[in-house]
């Protein structure tokens, strides 16, 4: 018997980290549905934690679990692609809306960069997480080669991104109930422009609608971002 | 399914040759989505294996997300230095990119209807 050897070997495997990860998502959305899909009870919020607690616990590294975790991070391109499909279903909505949609995503992105680099200034915060912080609204990918290009951490970008887009994720339904904004177009793009896909992926579960904005308005605010930061970011040398 | 993996990959492909070919600032998924919605919407409808499978492959959007959440790991001792300002900053800012959006949105439509009914 070699159980250290098997043991380190089941600790490194890509494997590992595709099963525990299906299983984390499996867990989180079976909680969700016994929560009755609370806002807190958020499949990807619940599955972070409980894959944090299994890395914690067997002592398995980052470097290690992403062997298999990028398997899994990998359809995030197909699925983004694939986004395009709902939009496509609701083409007549976005036709009709086009002006007031576009003029929205504008300002959005606007709004993204500013509100995070304005309050992380009033707090003192570091230039470089100033920098980093530019990006926070909008989907990974983009966040850290923009990020990049202006001096910013590519890493801690991505940080951010995944932090808010959870934040995000989580309180767009109260906070809009609250507030009787309930169409969901105006629902859908709002938490694209602010939570992207993680946001994106939850309004999915309120409507096909609401999701298929996010989506649009999460693309549509990355090219945004990515064209206004790389010309605000000398304000901030 | 195959059929549909086809459709996905193949666009995000033509997306990330068109984004490196023109050093374009969109990443490949994102320009690869804007190039099937143009496509779908010349012609005008949607492939039948991908109006089956495309709802359920996007219901599990969450999963995809999971691993990055890992990264929390690589970079606590970045985040704990600067913990409650940065939980301020995150917590302000995506609350006011929603909220902020969302009214002016509103606004804007119920002015475009105003405007188309009169």
């Amino acid at each position: 018997m070699n159980t250290d050897a098997a043991m380190s070997v089941i600790r490194t495997s890509p494997l590992t980290g595709v099963f525990v990860t299906l299983l984390a998502y499996k867990l989180a959305v079976l909680f969700n549905r016994r929560c009755k899909g609370h806002p807190l009870s958020n499949p990807v919020l619940i599955g972070v934690l409980l894959l944090l607690a299994w890395l914690l616990a067997t002592g398995t590294g980052y470097r290690d679990y992403m062997k298999g975790g990028v398997m899994v991070q990998m359809l995030l391109g197909p699925a983004t692609v694939a986004l395009a499909v709902p939009l496509y279903g609701n083409l007549s909505r976005l036709k009709r809306a086009a002006g007031p949609l576009a003029i929205t995503i504008g300002f959005g992105g606007l709004v993204g960069i500013v509100s995070a680099v304005g309050v992380g200034w009033l707090l003192q915060l570091p230039q470089q997480v100033l920098l980093s912080l530019t990006t926070r609204a909008v989907t990974t990918p983009i966040a850290m080669s923009v990020s990049q290009g202006i001096g910013g951490i590519p890493e801690l970008s991505a940080m951010f991104v995944i932090l808010s887009g959870i934040f995000g994720a989580v309180i767009v339904k109260p906070l809009f109930g609250l507030l009787g904004l309930r169409d969901d177009m105006v629902l859908g793009t709002a938490t694209g422009i602010s939570a992207h896909g993680i946001g994106t992926a939850r309004v999915f579960q309120l409507s096909e609608t609401a999701g298929a904005f996010a989506g649009l308005a999460m693309g549509l605010n990355g090219v945004v971002t990515a064209i206004l930061v790389p010309l605000l970011a000398p304000f901030l040398h | 399914m195959i059929e549909t993996l086809l459709w996905l990959v193949g666009y995000q492909l033509a997306g990330e040759l068109i984004s490196r070919t023109f050093s374009l600032p969109l990443p490949g998924p994102v320009l690869g989505m804007l190039l099937l919605f143009a496509t779908l919407a010349l012609r005008k409808s949607v492939p039948e294996s991908m109006k089956q499978n495309v709802p359920r492959f996007l219901s599990h959007l969450s999963l995809l997300f999971i691993p990055a959440g890992a990264a929390v790991l690589a970079y606590r001792d970045l985040l704990a230095g600067f913990g409650w300002q940065l939980i301020v900053v995150l917590v302000l800012s995506t609350t006011l990119t929603l909220l902020l959006p969302g009214l002016l949105l509103k606004l804007l439509l119920a002015r475009h209807r105003h405007q188309e009914g009169a």
